[in-house]
């Protein structure tokens, strides 16, 4: 298992690659890292004069930290309602916690989350792919996915662009709210407050909603 | 002692610095607050982007350039947040004056509603509110009763000869007098037909409708309907375009005004000038059919299956966004009398003020089209598609008038049949093609109003084309078949 420095430095270095630009990390002050010593004996990365780059044997690792590292912020932030100012302390460490498949777990009471809370896209998994959430297993769940009658409140949206996202406001469904789904077929129906609307369900996917037993 | 409440709703505090310095950047006169333009522009209204950049002119710059600032430390849109905060404050507001009861009973219509909704109880109901609405109430006492009254009596025994007496008396002239009181006279056809058909038909439409809409049901049969309209490309709000559409076609197409995109608006206004027959014309085709049950569900299916299909490829054509529902279900109401009424006059009075000319031009066109021989012309043309359908030739006159008015064409049959021209496969293959045909005058000109020159004419020609061509093949299709209905 590799140590939380290692897995901070693949994480830093997909980002940069992926997310930024394919621009290679600047080695400065990681220079006497025994962290790199340690990824480059296992031929994750390869470092120049000034660069760290990624090798392909490292990218599935460094993608599986960055997959950690937002499930944990997605589930601080949901389950925990955790503040977004200690968020990134919490998360940042709870990640090396998360492994032999905890993830998945995690992935999976969350509802198979497709955006961390700064808006960027987690990774999928395993999981994510054979869609069926186990009752005992929800927590956090997109509105398609729940079962009649069950109650809730909205623990985020997640619409594909900004005129998805004002329909979902203008009908109120907002963070905070509570919300009990009444029919699935042929519309979904559901009450917010003390209104009923019906919606599409595509829409309906874009709501995610924390459970009430 | 009435806790003082702030005036302001406050915002997330990075939020409330911007929106200051917004404030102090915005200079110019406004009819409204500051404070408030700052948050549309935060939210990105474009209305209000505009009107800031032309005011504010070298400093919209800067403006701009706060407004990036802001979003930039959210990583959601800024119109989230602010929503947020302001449901968050309603929130709390709210909590300190209302209490909630925890037991809630079912009340009789929290039952009614759910039976509407539920799409195997849904359809019957959808079903009896047609039969009863739109064919009992509509088509038997305002196409039946009440046209036969306002017409035959009033119109045919005291109006009509009056008019001819009075004009013939007064006005030396033959080519005036056959303008105003002949055969298709602008006092003996045009404003017959407007006061004596018309307007009871689409009074007790109106009605109709408004009884329908004040209740609630609307929203609930958008509902049910939205997955199938999904498969023609329109979401369930069209639902309320297209029923209006029952009542008169010219006024449903003004209403598709409200689908939210640009293909759902073409694929409503081309349904309803194809296979949507308007109060007046389906009153007539009711007439000529009430004898052959068999030959009416024919007309029906035959109509039925052309929305279907045209929506179903109109859909898969045109290019655009797949359209989004979502509609507020409001709680089932008994419809107030007071409201049912004023609503039923103010649709009227648009009505006639909107409608009543188009069809007093319609006789004056079909006038000087008989003087310069115009009319005679295309009648002849449009025997040989007539002929081509299986109808006697006497029929294009029929088809002609159709387009002027849905209902002098669909008129003109029923002479046709009551002096027997007009018979069996004919009549049903005839009431099909009428259906089906162009829209009258006053819808094509809506339609070109709303849709522009270019797709009002396409839907046009489309629809001429299109209506022969089902004429033609439910006619061979029957003859194959050997039905004779």
């Amino acid at each position: 298992m590799l140590s939380e420095g290692a897995e901070e430095i693949l994480e830093a270095l997909w980002i940069q690659m992926e997310e930024e630009g394919n621009k290679p990390l600047d080695l400065g002050a990681n220079r006497d890292d025994p962290a790199i010593e340690e990824l480059l004996k296992l031929s994750f990365i390869r470092i120049d004069k000034d660069h760290i780059h990624l090798l392909d044997k490292g990218k599935s690792h460094a993608i599986a930290c960055v997959r950690r590292h937002r499930l944990a912020e997605r589930l601080m932030v949901d389950v925990f309602d955790i503040k977004k100012k200690i968020m990134d302390e919490v998360s940042c460490k709870f990640e090396h916690l998360l492994h032999k498949g905890l993830e998945d777990n995690v992935c999976t009471l969350l509802g198979h989350p497709k955006i961390c809370p700064h808006g960027k896209l987690i990774p999928a998994g395993k999981c994510c792919l054979g869609k069926k959430l186990k009752n005992s297993l929800k927590f956090v769940a997109s509105l398609d996915e729940l079962d009649l009658k069950d109650k809730g409140q909205i623990a985020y949206l997640q619409a594909k662009d900004k005129n998805q996202m004002q329909k979902l406001i203008s009908i109120g469904a907002l963070p905070g709210v509570s919300i009990i789904l009444l029919q699935k077929f042929p519309s979904y129906v559901l009450q917010i407050g003390e209104s009923q609307f019906a919606i599409d369900k595509e829409l309906a996917q874009s709501i995610y909603v924390r459970l009430i037993k | 002692m009435l806790e003082k409440f702030p005036k302001k709703i406050g915002y997330a505090d990075t939020l409330e610095i911007y929106l200051s310095r917004l404030e102090s950047l915005i200079l110019s006169e406004y009819k409204i607050s500051k404070r408030s333009i700052a948050l549309l522009l935060l939210q990105e209204d474009q209305e209000m982007m505009r009107l800031v950049k032309e005011q504010e002119k070298e400093r919209s710059e800067a403006i701009f350039k706060t407004i990036q600032e802001a979003k930039a430390h959210y990583s959601q849109p800024l119109g989230y947040i602010i929503s947020q905060c302001r449901q968050t404050e309603a929130s709390r507001i709210a909590n300190k004056v209302m209490n909630f009861k925890q037991e809630r009973k079912i009340t009789l219509k929290e039952r009614l509603s759910k039976i509407m909704m539920h799409p195997l109880t849904g359809g019957p109901i959808l079903l009896a509110v047609l039969y009863y609405g739109l064919y009992k109430f509509v088509g038997r006492f305002g196409a039946g009763v009440l046209v036969g009254f306002l017409e035959n009596k009033v119109f045919g025994s005291y109006i009509s000869p009056f008019m001819i007496h009075l004009v013939n008396g007064l006005i030396p002239s033959k080519l005036l007098q056959n303008l105003l009181v002949g055969e298709y006279g602008v006092l003996t056809l045009g404003v017959r037909y407007a006061f004596g058909i018309i307007l009871p038909i689409v009074a007790t439409f109106f009605f109709a409708f408004a009884i329908v809409e004040d209740t609630g049901y609307l929203p609930r049969l958008a509902m049910l309907i939205d997955q199938l309209f999904k498969r023609i490309g329109l979401s369930g709000r069209a639902v309320i375009p297209l029923v209006l559409g029952f009542g008169c076609n010219t006024m449903a197409t003004m209403v598709t005004r409200t689908l939210a995109s640009k293909r759902e608006r073409i694929i409503a206004t081309l349904l309803l000038a194809l296979a949507i027959p308007c109060s007046a014309q389906m009153g007539v085709i009711l007439a000529l059919l009430e004898d052959k049950p068999l030959g009416l569900a024919v007309w029906l299916g035959v109509i039925v299956g052309v929305f279907l299909l045209v929506g179903f490829l109109a859909a898969k054509i045109m290019p655009g966004d797949l359209p989004s529902f979502y509609m507020e279900i409001p709680p089932l109401r008994f419809p107030r009398f007071s409201n049912i009424l004023r609503k039923t006059a103010s649709r009227l009075k648009w009505y006639f003020l909107e409608i009543f000319p188009l069809f007093l031009i319609a006789s004056v066109l079909i006038w000087v089209g008989q003087i310069t021989g115009i009319f005679y012309f295309l009648v002849r043309i449009l025997e040989y598609p007539v002929a081509w359908i299986g109808l006697p030739k006497e029929a294009a006159v029929a088809f002609l008038f159709g387009f002027f008015r849905r209902d002098y064409g669909a008129a003109g049959l029923y002479d046709l049949k009551k002096i027997g021209l007009l018979a069996g496969n004919q009549l049903v293959v005839a009431c099909i093609t009428l259906t089906l045909f162009l829209p009258c005058i006053a819808q094509l000109l809506m339609n070109i109003k709303e849709r522009g020159m270019r797709i009002g004419m396409a839907i046009s020609v489309f629809v001429l084309f299109f209506s022969f061509s089902i004429g033609y093949l439910i006619n061979i299709t029957l003859t194959i078949i050997k039905v004779h209905l």
